[in-house]
């Protein structure tokens, strides 16, 4: 019997009667890993020994009586480019492969407080570069619901590890989409926070002004209880958002009667598989059921938000790893050319295509006499589409739409043509861009893959996104589907 | 408007980036492809648009000014790849 079919109160309702120990969860996670990683390859590192002394340390807070965290006792995957003191993080990348950060992300200290136990490292693409995990150095995920499938990325191993049930829940890191398009193609349910919720501080950033991290989980109400552990303001993060957080379980009600709801045509429009389509809609006739009305609108600047979204995420990604250069850290190829050499070098060999082609794109996109036309010009239409949102949000509580036009593709399929990858994230990016909550959970299957529903919220109301979310949940089984392996 | 061969090999010196010949010949046709992508921008008047920077309204953010521990000298050199006597090793700038 797998610990993981049960839910996160179940969970602690079964330690509290000491049915379970927490010692015996975490095994039960590492037996899980042991069984189907080999066909998965969600984990790159492995925390066995931590994680094991953790789970002692919690049965003995257990048997004390002392006050328990939110999280206590569950197994967590930590996506690779969050920052776990002393434990290998490598962002996937060659030229992490034998990093020990000499701290803790803040996340990861928030994870400890709330008494969760870290199991290992997520793969991921490398530096979060990607959308179907195959830019991971070390080898690509695989889909659990089909293993000659991606799993969707760059979270790609941590939506993985949670639908194979190898872990009761990961955190991921969102730029584009990263959070919630691999959580679709997993059956899973990812949240991607309003930027500056969770403290970035101890993630390593690929495009400052988008990352958020957020967690991936099988169920709405988990997803709630992760946030509520992780979000709040830090001083070691200058862009983190000094806001109160909210009681984001109280938020579940079920009850939606009376909701708006805007259903963007640019998103179940021409590009959008007639089979998400259908899913989608089906899903909108459940809403209906529970009292909430939606209406067609438009967003109408989505079609360019993936031209935005390249030059700005390449522009940041270019300066953000200006500081892998071979000296303080990483990969260092000294050939005896000198110190220009040596930066050429280590760059080169340490970082793999799809980074580099970002790097190039980048710099191009910042350097002199370009600036204006793709970055700042990138940067305005950045305008236009949040304020197409705001325009939406004067009307409706939440936008509804795909997470992504369609289920997780074949491996391989799009590596040549990075266009065309780069136009899986359309349903995604606008939401990054314009820095609001957006969730992604499982509404259906079209030829035994998930297609997930985005639910898209206001600035800092992941209370209504979590609500909606929890009442469609109810009301379906699609979430409690689970892959054979 | 296209980039060439030249350009690629003029941006990877900015980005610090050696390329391969076959390296160089990929990256310029998929520059080019993504950059003509790009071109849809100006399809957009944004001549009075204000650009967007930060979703949140954030602007010099400061923290007081404590004195607090720093790294350890043997905690910053930990993941060094080369030191010497508590420094980063680098190859000589000077002649």
């Amino acid at each position: 019997m797998s610990l993981f079919q049960y839910r996160l109160p179940e969970v602690h309702n079964m330690l509290n009667s000491k049915a379970v120990s927490v010692s015996e969860l975490t095994e039960s996670s590492l037996s899980a890993i042991a069984d189907h990683d080999s066909k998965v390859h969600a984990f790159l590192t492995l925390n066995e020994e931590g994680a094991r002394a953790s789970a002692r340390a919690l049965d003995d807070k257990l048997a004390s009586g002392a006050a328990r965290g939110l999280l206590f006792g569950l197994p967590a995957g930590i996506k690779d480019n969050i920052v776990t003191k002393g434990l290998r993080t490598t962002c996937a990348s060659q030229f992490l492969t034998n990093f020990q950060p000499i701290y803790d992300a803040t996340v990861v200290s928030k994870l400890r407080q709330a008494d969760a136990v870290t199991i290992g490292k997520l793969n991921m693409d490398e530096f979060a570069m990607g959308g179907s995990n195959e830019n991971s150095s070390f080898g690509a995920v695989r889909n659990p619901w089909d293993l000659e499938r991606v799993p969707g990325g760059s979270s790609g191993g941590s939506a993985a590890a949670v639908a194979a049930g190898e872990v009761f829940f990961t955190l991921g890191s969102d730029t584009g989409g990263s959070i919630r398009q691999p959580a679709s193609y997993c059956g899973v349910v990812g949240l991607k926070p309003t930027y500056g919720l969770v403290s970035r501080y101890g993630l390593v950033a690929f495009a400052s002004s988008l990352d958020q991290i957020g967690p991936i989980t099988r169920t709405v109400e988990d997803s709630a209880y992760v946030l509520q552990a992780i979000a709040g303001y830090d001083a070691q993060d200058s862009t983190s958002a000094k806001v109160d957080i909210p009681d984001y379980l109280s938020s579940l009600t079920g009850d939606i009667a009376g909701l708006r709801i805007a259903v963007p045509k640019e998103y179940i429009g021409e590009g959008v598989d007639a089979s998400v389509r259908e899913s989608v809609l089906s899903a909108l006739k459940v809403l209906e059921g529970l009292g909430a009305v939606w209406e067609e609108v438009s967003l109408p600047h989505t079609e360019y938000a993936v031209a935005a979204y390249y030059l700005l995420s390449s522009s940041e990604a270019s300066s953000n790893l200006a500081r892998f250069d071979g000296v303080r850290y990483g990969v260092r190829v000294d050939e005896g050319g000198g110190l220009l050499d040596l930066y050429h070098n280590s760059r080169s060999r340490g970082f793999g295509p799809e980074v580099k082609r970002r790097i190039m794109l980048g710099t191009y996109a910042l350097s002199s006499g370009y600036y204006d036309a793709y970055y700042l010009k990138a940067q305005k239409v950045r305008t236009l589409i949040k304020q197409d949102f705001d325009e939406v949000f004067k009307k409706y509580d939440v936008v509804i739409g795909p997470t992504a036009p369609t289920t997780a593709f074949k491996l391989g399929s799009q590596t040549e043509d990075p266009l065309t990858m780069y136009l899986n994230d359309i349903l995604t990016i606008p939401v990054s861009l314009a820095g609001i909550p957006a969730v992604s959970v499982p509404c259906g299957f079209a030829e035994g893959l998930p297609v997930g529903l985005q639910i898209i919220g206001k600035e800092f109301d992941e209370s209504t996104v979590l609500r909606v979310a929890h009442a469609f949940e109810q009301h379906t089984e699609h979430h409690k589907a689970r892959p054979q392996l | 408007m296209s980039i060439t061969v030249k350009d690629v090999q003029h941006v990877a010196k900015l980005a610090r980036l050696q390329l391969s010949p076959e390296e160089e010949g990929t990256f310029t046709e998929q520059m080019n492809a993504i950059l003509q992508y790009a071109e849809k921008l100006n399809e957009l008047d944004t001549e009075n648009v204000q650009p967007t920077t930060h979703v949140l309204q954030v602007s010099n953010v400061m923290r007081d000014d404590v004195v607090k521990e720093s790294l350890s000298q043997e905690e910053a050199l930990l993941n060094a790849p080369e030191e010497e006597d508590g420094h980063f090793k680098v190859p000589a700038v000077l002649e």
